[in-house]
């Protein structure tokens, strides 16, 4: 994890703060939800506790924390409780990739804003969030309830069907980037866009070269197959309230439920940040390039250490923000579709996604062979 | 070197799982009675075990899935290095492999498809 007990020390600090950022999101964006969603049904949401219903989610965790715990006598005893522990791990270890903000660099170390810094990041991050239904299906098996199993085998089903179409709608970008590494994709997003093809070339300068601008069909195909993969609304067949009451955390409460919060929140988390990083540019300041911030802070700030540490934390504030907004359309999106039919569920996510997926790939490749002909 | 780090973070948090549950049932109150330990449902005595019988379709999905996400892991490589290919002048023939590769993986999806493997009703 490091060199001397310096760089360990603050790489383990680095690796509590990326949980601590989900499990400290989570409420606020609970709020978001509440409030967010009374707002978009004409109701006024939770406002009764502190300014605005912000204290809501303290009254919540303390109401959580005083609820009975009991496990269902149907139950498989490890399976039930080791559910909601292993719904955290995916979403944390795979939002630890992620570059938050610029490198910053002290004396002779070099922090990187992320947990740590992995070379075929975007196949590490796709390979430990397809962890996620290993805990829907211990939560469904473990409850003995066939409520529960009948969730989890939906969310489980529909998850890896959009898995396909998740992975292959990335290979086009990848393929624009020809890198794995996050770090190295930012890098390549700074420069301005321009287009070039067969010797005429358009340049768009005053936009960033953000990979949207390349793979619109791509970023549509992954945005739609992360929530799928989240299982949220208009893809939360898994807890399909009317059927199947709440799916697989039918026999939850209490803290355990709270554990599968943080875990679907943080996935949401995840993809909105994958979303922002492929696509949107990642912790650059659109229409500020890195050379202009760096050279910005070091007029502002004391001496060179500081200079790069209020350049990243400018850089992580960034992100943040684009992230938050990719989360508000989550919560839209939510609250504006109606859920689909199982078997349009499946039709849309293998008939129609993931040909869509196949036919982006070939374009791409064609394009790029065709541009540098 | 990042090996550490995710051990050390998947340590971390199921730590902090086991101690968070473990603490929330210290304060809970403690009523029991042999109705609240019956499984959930609408009202009735449970008429079903768990083990309920279970459509194919998701068996079927499941081994689909390895196929075909299989096949999509082997089109990353091929990303990662098709712009060095074509600098390197071999781009024409990486192409037309990817592609008699993608036709073997359309041609899948398509008798996947004609062979209602994928019919849910």
């Amino acid at each position: 994890m490091g060199h001397d007990i310096f760089e360990i020390t603050i790489n383990a600090i680095k690796l509590i703060v990326c949980f601590l950022i989900i499990v400290q999101a989570v409420p606020v964006l609970v709020w978001a939800e509440r409030r967010g969603s009374a707002f978009i049904q004409n109701r006024l949401g939770p406002n009764r506790i502190g300014p605005l219903g912000l204290l809501q989610l303290a009254a919540d965790a303390v109401k959580f924390f005083f609820k009975e715990e009991f496990a269902p006598a149907n139950a498989v005893k490890f399976l039930y409780y080791a559910a909601p522990i292993f719904a955290l791990i995916p979403a944390t270890v795979a939002f630890a990739a992620i570059p938050l903000g610029a490198p910053v660099q002290w004396n002779e170390h070099i922090f990187r804003l992320q947990g740590y810094e992995i070379n075929v990041g975007i196949v590490f991050i796709l390979a430990v969030s397809s962890l996620a239904p290993y805990s829907i299906l211990m939560a469904g098996w473990g409850s003995g309830n066939k409520y529960a199993l009948m969730g989890a085998l939906r969310a489980s089903a529909q998850v890896i069907s959009y898995e396909l179409a998740l992975g292959l709608s990335i290979v086009g970008m990848i393929m624009t980037y020809g890198t794995f590494n996050l770090s190295e994709m930012i890098q390549a997003q700074q420069a301005p866009l321009s287009y070039s093809l067969l010797g005429f070339t358009l340049p768009l300068n005053f936009l960033p070269a953000w990979g949207i601008f390349y793979q619109p069909l791509g970023a549509i195909l992954f945005f739609a197959a992360s929530f799928a993969e989240s299982n949220r609304l208009p893809f939360d067949l898994a807890e399909g309230e009317a059927e199947l009451v709440a799916g697989f955390h039918v026999e939850y409460g209490g803290f355990k439920m709270l554990l599968f919060f943080i875990g679907e929140y943080g996935h949401m988390i995840v993809a909105s940040a994958l979303m922002v990083l492929f696509y949107f540019g990642g912790y650059v300041i659109p229409g500020i390039p890195m050379e202009t911030l760096n050279q910005w802070a070091l007029e502002h700030a004391p001496d060179a250490n500081f200079a790069s540490l209020l350049a990243g934390l400018i850089t992580l504030v960034c992100f943040l923000v684009k992230v938050v907004v990719f989360l508000w359309i989550f919560i839209q999106v939510r609250w504006t579709l109606p859920r689909f039919r199982y078997d349009q569920l499946m039709d849309l996510g293998w008939k129609t996604m993931l040909p869509w997926a196949l036919f982006n790939t070939i374009l791409t490749a064609t394009l790029i062979y065709v541009a540098h002909l | 070197m990042p090996l550490g780090g995710v051990i050390f973070i998947t340590i971390f948090v199921a730590i902090f799982g086991v101690v968070i549950l473990f603490a929330a049932s210290l304060f809970g109150t403690r009523k029991y009675d042999s109705v609240k330990f019956e499984s959930y449902e609408c009202g009735i005595p449970v008429q079903e075990k768990k083990d309920t019988k279970i459509s194919v379709k998701f068996y079927l999905t499941a081994i689909l899935f390895i196929l075909f996400d299989i096949e999509i892991i082997f089109m990353y490589p091929w990303a990662t290095t098709f712009r060095d290919f074509i600098k390197s002048g071999e781009g024409g023939y990486v192409f037309i492999s990817m592609l008699v590769f993608l036709a073997i993986f359309i041609f899948g999806l398509f008798w996947e498809v004609k062979s209602k493997a994928l019919e849910w009703e």
